[in-house]
This record gives C-alpha cells, sequence and structure tokens, in this order.
C-alpha cells in the first residue's frame, strides 16, 4: 500500500533546478516524484493556490542543548520549532554537554533524532577536544559516525597553526569546516557591539575587527589548505567585503547571516534587555547596509538561525552576566520574507529560498534542498504575503529567549512536509 | 502646585521613583534635584541634623561592589532623613552562594524595604532593579554606565561657588572610557547648558563621546587657561584589566594637574575631584590642598544631593510626607 501526497497548483520554486512555475508536485512513498507519474486515486490532496512550494528548508546553525542542557531545550523540542518555521532539516552544533567530540555522543544524538525528532537533525562534531582550541578532535571516526561538518561554534580557534591542520585534516575526509569568527584579544569580555551607544551604556564593546581579522585569516588559510570555510553568523562590513573578495579569488569561503543581525541594531540594548545579546553582537547601521548588499550581491549565500534557546532566568541577569543567544528557528523565515523580500526589496522570493535550501545542502553536501525528482519528500509550503504576529508564548521552544515578541510580519511557512508527511500546519 | 514645598512653582513635579541615571533626565528635572539639594543643605548646619522625611521607611545600601565613601554619603543621608538603614556589601550578600541579583532584590522586597540604593559592577543593573522592584532604586554606581548622585553633587558644587552652570568651560580629565562620573557628569552639564572638554589618553577618551556635544582633546595644557572647572578624574588601577597607557608616570607627565599646570589655571577655576584621590598621579598633594580645591565641599554637598535624591524619589511613590 503506497501513500502519497499532491501539492496542486502552487507556485513551485525550486532553485536548485531553476523551477519556478505555478506547478502541481507529488510525493509518493515518501520521495518527489517523476513529473508526469500518474497521481494515484487515493492520493491526499493538497491546495496550493496562493502558495509557494518548495524543497524543505534547512538551516545550517541550530544549538538544540542535547545532551546536556535539556532545561534550555530538547531534540524533540527544538525539531517541533523547526518545524513551525518551515525548516525541515537542521545542523546542530557541537557545543553540548559532553560536547560532540566522539563517535559516542554523535551516535547519541542520531538515536535520540531517530526516536524524537520531527524534522531530519544532524550534527556537526568538534574541530578540536572539547571544543577548547587545543588539540584536534577525532575527526575521522566523527566523520565516520556521521557528522555533517566541523566547528568549534561557539568558541573560535586562535591558534592559527592548529586552525591550518585542522583544515588540512578535514580535508581528506571532504568535510567543510564552519567557524565562529572571534578574535578573543580584541574581543575581551565585550558583550555588545563597539560604539556609540556601548559607549553611552558603559557596556565593554565587541569590535567589528574582532569578526573581521579571523574571516580575513579564514580566507588565508582556506586558499592555503583548499579546505571550504564556512563563516558563521556574520555580523560586521569588513567580513562582507572580504569574503566578497575571496571568492572573487575562487577561495573556498562562503558565509552566513542570521535575521536579528539585519533586522536590530545596536540602539536596542538601550534598556539593557538581555533577549538582544548575542553573539556576534547587534552592530550598527552600517554594518547592517554592508550585511544586506552582501546578500544582495551573492555574496553571502547561506541564511540561518544561530537558534540558541536559554531559560528565563538565566537570561534575567545583569546584561553582561547573561549568556549570548536568541531563538530563531520559527521567527527566521518570517523576518527574512518581510525584511529581505517585502520591505527593502533586497532579494526576490527565489533568491530567498534558494539561500535557504540548494546553497546550504550543496555547502555540506546534504541529500536535500530540492525537489528534483526522487529526491526525498521534503516541502515547505509557504504563504508569503500572509499577515502575522510574534508571539513566543506560542513557541514549541522550551524557551522564551526572543527580541521579537509581538513583532508584525509579512510572510510564513504554513505547512512544513518531511518525507511525505506533514509534520506541522498552520 | 508642586508635589513638595522645595519645588520652585515653575518647575513641574517629580514623578521618578528611581533615580538610575541623569541621560534620561531634562533640564527641569535636574533643576528639581538641586533645588532640593539647597533646601537640605542647611539641615546639615542645624544643631539637630535630622528631619522625619522618611520616618519609618527602611532603606537598603545594598553594595554589590566595594565603597566606603558613597555608601557612608548615602548612609548619613538616610539617617538624617530618618529612615532605618540596612548596610549590605557583596561579600556579605548571596550573591555569592549563586543568588541572582533579582532574587536577592526580590528578598529584601519582601521584607518591606522601601528604598534600594544600588552600587554593582555591572552597568545597567540599578535599571534591571527598577523595573522589577516596587520600592524605589537609586543607583549608587553602575559599571562604567552612570554614578548620578556623583554628577549631580558636582554640579551642585559648582552652582554653588560659580552662581550658575550655563556658559562655564568644564574639563574632565582622565580615564573617561571607563568612569561613570564622567558619563553621568557629561549627560548633566551638557543639559544644563556649560561646555564640556574631555580630556585624556587617546586610547581612554572614546570618539563617540562628540555625538554628545562635549569637544575632546589629548593636549591639557591647552585648555587649561580657559577654564571655569576642571574635574579630575581617579585614575582606576581596578577597572582596567588591560594596559591602556604605559605608566602612572607617563600618565602624570601628560595630564596630571602638577603645579605647574595648576599655575595655568585661572585663579577662579574650581578645582574637582570624585574621590579618593591618588595624590601625586592625577593631582598634586599640594594642588588637591588649595584654595582653588572644592574637593571636600562636594564631600559635604554629596550629602545634601542624597538627602535630596531619596526624599524625592520616596515622594514620588508615597506623596509627599514631610
Amino acid at each position: 500500500m503506497s501513500s502519497s501526497i499532491l501539492f496542486k497548483s502552487g507556485r513551485v520554486i525550486d532553485p536548485a533546478n531553476a523551477r519556478d512555475a505555478v506547478g502541481d508536485i507529488l510525493v509518493v512513498d515518501g520521495k518527489v516524484a517523476d513529473t508526469g507519474f500518474p497521481v494515484p486515486a487515493d492520493a491526499e490532496l493538497v491546495d496550493c493556490k496562493g502558495l509557494v512550494i518548495a524543497p524543505g528548508l534547512v538551516d545550517l546553525h541550530v544549538h538544540f542543548r542535547e545532551p546536556g542542557q535539556s532545561a534550555k531545550e530538547t531534540i524533540a523540542s527544538g525539531s517541533r520549532a523547526a518545524a513551525a518555521g518551515g525548516f525541515t532539516t537542521v545542523v546542530c552544533m557541537p557545543n553540548t554537554n559532553p560536547s560532540v567530540d566522539s563517535a559516542s555522543v554523535v551516535a547519541w544524538i542520531q538515536e535520540k533524532a531517530k526516536a524524537e525528532a520531527c524534522v531530519n537533525v544532524l550534527t556537526t562534531g568538534a574541530l578540536t577536544k572539547g571544543i577548547a582550541g587545543e588539540e584536534l578532535a577525532p575527526i575521522g571516526a566523527l566523520k565516520k559516525a556521521g557528522v555533517v561538518a566541523l566547528t568549534d561554534d561557539g568558541r573560535c580557534i586562535q591558534n592559527h597553526e592548529l586552525m591550518r591542520r585542522a583544515l588540512e585534516y578535514a580535508k581528506m575526509f571532504g568535510l567543510t569546516v564552519m567557524d565562529h569568527c572571534q578574535d578573543y584579544g580584541l574581543v575581551g569580555k565585550g558583550v555588545m557591539h563597539e560604539g556609540y551607544w556601548s559607549t553611552v551604556l558603559g557596556l565593554a564593546g565587541w569590535p567589528a575587527a574582532g569578526e573581521e581579522l579571523i574571516v580575513q585569516r579564514n580566507a588565508t588559510l582556506a586558499e592555503l589548505t583548499g579546505t571550504p570555510i564556512h563563516c558563521q553568523h556574520l555580523s560586521a562590513g569588513g567580513s562582507v567585503r572580504i569574503l566578497r573578495e575571496a571568492r572573487s579569488r575562487g577561495i573556498p569561503l562562503s558565509g552566513e547571516v542570521c535575521p536579528h543581525h539585519i533586522a536590530l541594531t545596536d540602539a536596542s540594548i538601550q534598556g539593557y534587555n538581555t533577549n538582544f545579546k548575542m553573539n556576534p553582537p547587534l552592530r550598527s547601521e552600517e554594518h547592517v547596509d554592508a550585511l544586506l548588499e552582501g546578500i544582495a550581491d551573492g555574496t553571502i549565500t547561506v541564511l540561518a538561525s544561530d537558534h540558541a534557546p536559554h531559560c528565563g532566568f538565566e537570561k534575567e541577569v545583569e546584561f553582561d552576566q547573561a549568556p549570548f543567544g536568541i531563538l530563531g528557528l520559527e521567527t527566521e523565515l518570517g523576518l527574512f520574507l518581510d525584511i529581505l523580500v517585502h520591505k527593502k526589496k533586497v532579494i526576490d522570493l527565489p533568491r530567498l529560498i534558494e539561500l535557504y535550501t540548494v546553497n546550504p545542502a550543496r555547502l555540506l553536501g546534504l541529500d536535500c534542498g530540492t525537489l528534483s525528482p526522487g529526491a526525498s519528500g521534503d516541502i515547505t509550503l509557504i504563504d508569503p504575503s500572509l499577515e502575522w504576529t510574534v508571539d513566543r508564548e506560542a513557541s514549541f521552544s522550551l524557551s522564551r529567549n526572543t527580541p521579537f515578541h509581538g513583532w508584525e510580519l509579512k510572510g510564513r511557512a504554513v505547512r512544513t512536509v518531511v518525507g511525505g508527511k506533514t509534520v506541522w500546519s498552520h | 502646585m508642586s508635589n513638595t514645598e522645595f519645588i520652585p512653582d515653575n518647575l513641574p513635579n517629580w514623578t521618578r521613583k528611581d533615580l538610575v541615571g541623569l541621560q534620561s533626565l531634562s533640564e527641569d528635572e535636574l533643576n528639581i534635584l538641586l533645588h532640593t539639594t539647597t533646601a537640605f543643605k542647611t539641615v546639615g548646619t542645624r544643631h539637630i541634623k535630622k528631619v522625619p522625611a522618611l520616618r519609618g521607611k527602611t532603606l537598603v545600601n545594598f553594595f554589590v561592589e566595594p565603597s566606603t565613601r558613597t555608601r557612608v554619603s548615602f548612609e548619613l543621608a538616610a539617617a538624617r532623613l530618618s529612615a532605618d538603614v540596612i548596610n549590605m556589601s557583596a561579600s556579605a550578600s548571596s550573591l555569592t552562594k549563586g543568588e541572582t541579583l533579582k532574587d536577592t532584590a526580590k528578598n529584601l522586597e519582601a521584607l518591606h524595604a522601601d528604598m534600594i540604593v544600588l552600587r554593582h559592577s555591572s552597568a545597567g543593573a540599578a535599571q534591571f532593579l527598577a523595573e522589577r522592584l516596587e520600592a524605589s532604586v537609586v543607583n549608587a554606581g553602575d559599571g562604567a554606565h552612570e554614578h548620578p548622585t556623583q554628577a549631580l553633587l558636582d554640579a551642585f558644587t559648582i552652582r554653588e561657588r560659580k552662581g550658575r552652570i550655563a556658559g562655564l568651560h568644564v574639563a574632565i580629565v582622565g580615564d573617561i572610557h571607563f568612569s561613570r562620573v564622567a558619563r553621568s557628569n557629561i549627560f548633566a552639564l551638557t543639559k544644563l547648558g556649560a561646555k564640556v572638554t574631555l580630556v585624556g589618553p587617546s586610547t581612554l577618551v572614546p570618539r563617540e563621546l562628540e555625538r554628545l556635544g562635549v569637544s575632546i582633546t589629548h593636549d591639557l595644557d591647552s585648555v587649561l587657561p580657559e577654564l571655569d572647572v576642571i574635574n579630575l578624574l581617579r585614575v582606576q588601577h581596578e577597572r582596567q584589566s588591560r594596559s591602556y597607557f604605559p605608566s602612572l608616570g607617563e600618565y602624570t607627565a601628560f595630564f596630571g594637574l602638577t603645579k605647574a599646570r595648576a599655575a595655568k589655571l585661572r585663579d577662579d577655576c574650581l578645582i574637582m575631584h570624585p574621590g579618593p584621590i591618588n595624590r601625586g598621579v592625577e593631582i598634586d598633594s599640594d594642588v588637591a590642598d588649595s584654595a582653588r580645591s572644592v574637593i571636600l565641599d562636594q564631600v559635604t554637598n554629596g550629602l545634601a544631593v542624597r538627602m535630596a535624591v531619596l526624599y524625592l524619589c520616596n515622594a514620588a511613590r508615597f506623596g509627599e510626607v514631610v
């Protein structure tokens, strides 16, 4: 007995196949069917008039906190938040407790995901043991266990020689290295963008140069080693310029941007609200403009959330004592649609979907992000003009740390389908 | 009609239960504070140095960062207003046992504390508490952010000596970057119409502050002859985790108010310092004790300013109780 579902008369946007036309997508037994495949009589019909039929969205940067910090988030709750945001595949960061620096932790996450997650939950592995930046993690064993990339996210290898060797070693296994770009010396105890507002508020500054220097380091080492480096959550204008120059010379360097870095500026921190505290920090207008320019001209190839849940009591402390990070999965698509596509017209809808599907999938060699026949039936239905209000109390996350509560946005996912199965609908 | 007997009719009512900083205050509000300070200053010269304004009220001096003079000044101010005062310091408090600032403060409120005077090493800590407590919160210094009562007593001292603030040229010299005193002074003095010049090493004077309407120079000698007031900040070794200038000796050579530099000041230029002073570093020992120095007047006025602040914040919450 086969199961099938027909998504009918939607605007099919599949950037991997340069497809953008009204049409149908048929999923049979969890896979996208060939065009012309006869629609089974018992197929479930989903009317997609006025909706976009997109490949399931991919978020390369989430923190699901398991193992070790399950009060903040779990693989189960995080995956539900992902589904509600339109994401069918997420890539977890390894800064858990213990960190993902052994095959056994990878296996534990995979089992947990298989049993409890409603979307595809993949994990990265640590670059160094304990994410301590001192000695290499067992990269070969991690690859065998199934990690999809390597990163010390949350931290950044400061020793350039170690970074070089990590890159050379990772290359042997075909793994992309993702880097949280932060120079510890320049950043020090910085908690917000160094500039006018940090000066007035008396908070320690986190200068843009602290990111830009490491992006330049990565450009140099990606060229030297040939290993692809993906610069995570870029926030600074100089980073975009370095990335643009490196890419124009064919260096395998890429970058991602998170919604908060274009939706907000450092001026939001005037009330010392810790839901505006993340790492890297919110920056000033000119940095936001540079990020938008990078998204518009193709320098930035990936959009991601840096979904970073924290308990209410952890965030309800003095600003400089609070942990970095905010929720992202349930608001990111809405924010990017609203800001990039509708309000600022930086990119169009097909480009936005490209940055959320084929680009991240190709970067890590993931088997997703397309509606090609035979692909897994991961589909996101998007209503690009649906107006809605962010309500943190309605979040599927275990945490509530979002600065976007009450925001009115235009556009969102309305149904999320994983392997032909609807896992969430609006 | 004003809500306290000290506010002249041309000024509005004081409506804030908290004083967390001077940045958000209007010129009128600053003037209310200065007027009320004048009234309370006379209390200190009376035979009976006590008024019943805060009788039956409980004030907690909550100091999560070491301080002697500010704590003592608040304690005395509260005592002269007849409040019951409890002193809590970081080492004695639960914060070292892992309790959050919010929980500690909520516990104080559960004991019916009416006012909390907070000194804390984190910028924004006073605002954090003010938003969460019914009690009045008075900022006694939050990180590198603000120290409103210090700037008020500086402004009061200047006005007392000079008769005005508008049009005066005030230099603030030293470590501006880490100084909450500097920030509060900038907010108060620019609102009250003074011309403010910041002087110090380029590593310690953020250029961004020019947006607040102040001038910046690294050449102290060039501004000395035009000053009406020179306010020397303490070189804060404890706040500088890294080195921002080569040595104390080099600091003094370029930014210390030496005897030679003091000679270039006008005869009526006021020499101020928030204390505690490092004799021989930011200020020459004899200059600190000279006739133009008003450093001890600042301390005396600090008491009156803190009485005024406590009185007004309490009145805003409960109505006038004198």
